[in-house]
């Protein structure tokens, strides 16, 4: 009996797995417009440098924004796994309305970025920004989508180990995207409002 | 049914966090970001210390959420997930430093109106 467990407990981890695998290869990913945002940061063309561009109150908020959104989507797999659906749902809601928060809060600097002129055509570091930024940006609405995704699930399906194991790499990538974001939030804004 | 519950709860532990991780990465993650914040909006220290404490910061913060949120240090033997995550910041170590260290070098070597003769000379292939 114990073998039996054994054997399906290595079944199902498997896909668990896989989905860590590919976060580290976004990972890779990530790193490589790091690298290029690192290189271009100096490339201004004249126009304005981070320092000039960023506002670090409204950064502030999206970065606790999307660690409450994080932590909620934890929250929201403890109430999964005690079999508990209505919560699960609430909680999910909550990280769903936290994550579209931040998503508006970013389009909106990046709205007024453009308006003033400081559109990626700009200058090499701004591409690097837009790029970098708007990469992750990308994963977040894909996350979202995701997520609404497998909430209808979980209403029309209840909690089934199949579900779980959904809500489980949804989890994950969530939490993956806020570990992304402490980076962009350091080395792009923090570092940016350091020096001119 | 009793072996089909005792096999679900196998099945995620090591994928499963407690309220007290959540919580604690929680405080935790919050603190380090308002620390790193704060420093960089009063300018603490000089330039090359700020940006080499925000960065250390933004490591342990990383390291906070990897064990709290996603739960690396409660993965049974083997551990795939870690050994796949020291490969990828090897992978990360070696594209981001040999770039920096690539272009600034290239940086340095080159004056500006070399990088003109190179590029116009270059044109068309």
């Amino acid at each position: 009996m114990s073998a039996t467990a054994t054997v399906v407990d290595d079944n199902s981890d498997k896909p668990i797995l896989g989905f860590w695998i590919y976060l580290m290869t976004d990972c890779v990913l990530f790193a490589s417009l790091f690298a290029t945002y690192a290189v271009l940061y100096n490339n201004t063309a004249g126009g304005p440098s981070g320092f000039q561009l960023f506002n670090l109150k409204n950064v502030l908020a999206e970065t606790l924004i999307l660690l409450t959104s994080s932590f909620t989507c934890g929250l929201a797999m403890l109430a999964a796994h005690k079999g508990d659906r209505d919560r699960t749902l609430a909680w999910f809601g909550v990280s769903f309305l936290l994550g579209i928060a931040f998503l508006a809060l970013e389009l909106t600097e990046f709205r007024h970025f453009v308006q003033t002129g400081n559109s990626w055509r700009r200058s090499g570091f701004l591409s690097a920004f837009f790029t970098l930024v708007g990469t992750h940006g990308l994963h977040i609405t894909v996350g979202l989508t995701w997520m609404v995704t497998l909430m209808v699930q979980v209403f029309r399906r209840g909690l089934t180990r199949a579900t779980i194991r959904r809500l489980t790499m949804l989890s994950m990538f969530w939490h993956f995207l806020d570990i992304i974001w402490i980076f962009i939030f350091t080395i792009v804004y923090l570092r940016g409002a350091i020096a001119p | 049914m009793s072996k089909q519950d005792k096999v679900v709860v196998a099945q995620h532990d090591t994928n499963r966090g407690t309220l007290a991780s959540y919580v604690t990465g929680y405080i935790f993650s919050i603190y380090l970001t308002f620390a790193a914040y704060l420093m960089v909006y009063n300018h603490l220290f000089s330039n090359i210390v700020l940006t080499t404490v925000i960065v250390i910061l933004a490591l342990v913060q990383f390291i906070v959420q990897v064990l709290f949120f996603l739960h690396l240090g409660r993965e049974t033997k083997p551990r795939w997930k870690l050994a796949v995550m020291l490969f990828m910041i090897m992978v990360v170590l070696i594209l981001v430093g040999g770039s920096l260290w690539i272009m600034s070098n290239l940086n340095t070597r080159m004056t500006p109106q070399q990088m003109n003769n190179y590029m116009n000379n270059q044109q068309g292939l």
